[in-house]
């Protein structure tokens, strides 16, 4: 699956579409999604939640492991995925579209994202 | 999201590299059906020093399909070694935990090798190929240091040991489906073994299509089903011949993933997980395979008191239920009244029940008695404490077949 050129990423394998708002949306990258394998379970933070940039905010979990959600992005969440909640396999099989996982409102400038291309980089440095 | 890197899922790094190693690793060993790997585009991942399937599509399709249909594991990494000698059951009497000398031909064990202080090396199986003849199954992580108790025990009966791993292969076929299936590739001459042989026998046989096979009804899922060894330059023929026949009756190739959930769920214990060298044949609940009246063996007197009774264990092995989908993980810890009491050892979200299983131990000192089912206990689940119930394992069993 290609990396989409419309979207900013963090090392940590997360994405999210327009990082300065008015709403933010959040998701795991393909190469996240096929590295866990079946994902079954996501913890995520609750609408009006603060998260902080970098931190720890919810947790994606496959039958093999879990992984820790690291918000790209401060702010408050303004919505959560419920679809994806309620049917996890959505996160592997559209990751950067009806797999997505929250929203936020952000508060200040976002930083250390990375573009497509640096996170291309990333991945296949990984490989 | 740190996104793990390619983890064996089924050994603990602690024990699947003994710490005397060298610092730079050897390559991984190959399977002789890597090249069925590559062309089905599998996951691969290393384990116990070999480059093995983790997963093919999805680990949930196919554990699904063991449960359902058939699943076809490689598992030409475990360690086949050959036993033979006129004095070989003696000689594995004194080894190993179980009674071989008075096993008939054609039958298994589900045994274990211990060392002096009673820790479990490995758990193993043994299957009686004849008079004198043995094959013992074992972990691919704990090949050499199975291979070399084993060796040492079986010398003074002038018994020899041959390693076979690497020129055998392995191949299980597991899944209500799995008997019709390798029916289909037997040759007409031996089809009929598959309705004569049973649980944990094993019989030898050639497929129609030539190969040379030991089958043996064993498996780690579970369900009915095979395991068949044969020499390694018939793998990929033998592997094509179960995949033509058994493609039509939903038969899915399967990886390491999809076994390791399948044996959580059949409650079976996993060496580097429930099992250990710290860990004792009575810690995790395995008394009915250590024959203690048969003579002495290895490990015998670490586990008795001076008038031979067994001693009490240090720890108990329970099998936890729990609900809602956020499981309990290797390593979370059981709590009694704000204290740790025990450890998970192997925990998931079963793909079967839908709720989380795990296997845990807690200590004896807290638990003067094996915890009776229902008994409810909590696990600290990454910092929320969840509480799950005990129960007697296995987590699933397979529905019996109709009469």
């Amino acid at each position: 699956m290609p990396i989409p050129s419309d979207l900013k990423y963090t090392s940590e394998h997360e994405w999210v579409k327009d990082p300065e708002g008015p709403v933010a949306r959040v998701g795991i990258t393909d190469h996240a999604a096929g590295s866990l394998g079946d994902v079954v379970y996501l913890d995520l933070p609750e609408v009006g939640a603060q998260v902080t940039a970098g931190e720890p905010c919810g947790e994606v979990e496959s039958t093999k492991s879990v992984s820790e959600l690291f918000a790209p992005v401060s702010g408050t969440v303004t919505a959560v995925n419920d679809q994806a909640s309620d049917a996890p396999e959505t996160v592997n099989q559209d990751p950067y579209g009806a797999g997505w996982l929250f929203e936020v409102q952000p508060a200040g400038q976002a930083q250390g994202l990375l573009d497509p291309a640096a996170y291309a980089a990333l991945v296949e440095a990984a490989k | 999201m740190p996104v793990p890197p390619a983890q064996p899922p089924i050994a603990s790094p602690s024990h699947a590299s003994p710490s005397n190693t060298a610092p730079a690793s050897p390559p991984p060993l190959q399977s002789p059906l890597a090249s069925v790997h590559a062309a089905l585009g599998a996951h691969l991942t290393e384990f116990a020093g070999w480059r093995l399937p983790l997963r093919f599509t999805s680990e949930l399709a196919e554990h699904k399909a063991v449960r359902e249909a058939a699943g076809l594991f490689d598992l030409s990494h475990m360690a086949q070694l050959d036993v033979a000698g006129d004095r070989a059951g003696e000689a594995l009497d004194r080894a190993l935990t179980g009674r071989y000398r008075g096993m008939d031909v054609g039958r298994a064990s589900y045994s274990l090798i211990l060392a002096p202080d009673g820790g479990v090396i490995d758990d193993l199986i043994v299957y009686r190929l004849g008079e004198s003849h043995y094959l013992v199954i074992a972990n691919a992580a704990n090949r050499a240091p199975v291979a070399a108790a084993l060796g040492e025990r079986l010398a003074p009966f002038s018994v020899a040991l041959k390693d076979l791993t690497g020129r055998r292969t392995l191949i299980a076929a597991q899944g209500p489906a799995a008997p019709g299936i390798v029916r289909q590739i037997l040759s007409d001459a031996d089809r009929s073994l598959v309705d004569q042989l049973r649980y944990y026998r094993i019989a030898p046989a050639r497929t129609a299509g030539g190969t040379e096979v030991l089958l043996a009804r064993t498996g780690y899922t579970g369900e009915d089903g095979f395991e068949l060894s044969a020499p390694s330059e018939r793998a990929v023929a033998l592997w094509e011949e179960l995949m033509a026949a058994g493609r039509p009756q939903g038969l899915v190739p399967a990886g390491l993933a999809a076994r390791d959930t399948l044996r959580l769920e059949a409650g079976m214990s996993l060496y580097g997980h429930e099992l250990s060298r710290e860990t004792t044949p009575w810690d995790a609940g395995l008394r009915h395979f250590v024959a203690l009246d048969k003579g002495d063996f290895v490990g015998r007197a670490a586990l008795v008191d001076p008038a031979g009774a067994p001693l009490p264990p240090r720890r108990r092995l329970v099998a936890l239920s729990g609900t809602g989908r956020r499981a309990a993980r290797e390593g979370c810890a059981v709590v009694l009244d704000g204290t740790a009491v025990g450890r998970v050892t192997s925990g998931a979200l079963s793909p079967t029940l839908g709720h989380p299983v795990a296997l845990a131990y807690v200590d004896a000192a807290a638990f003067p008695a094996q915890p009776a089912a229902g008994t409810v206990l909590d696990v600290d689940v990454r910092g929320r404490v969840q509480p799950f119930t005990v129960v007697r394992p296995p987590f699933y069993r397979r529905p019996r077949p109709a009469a």
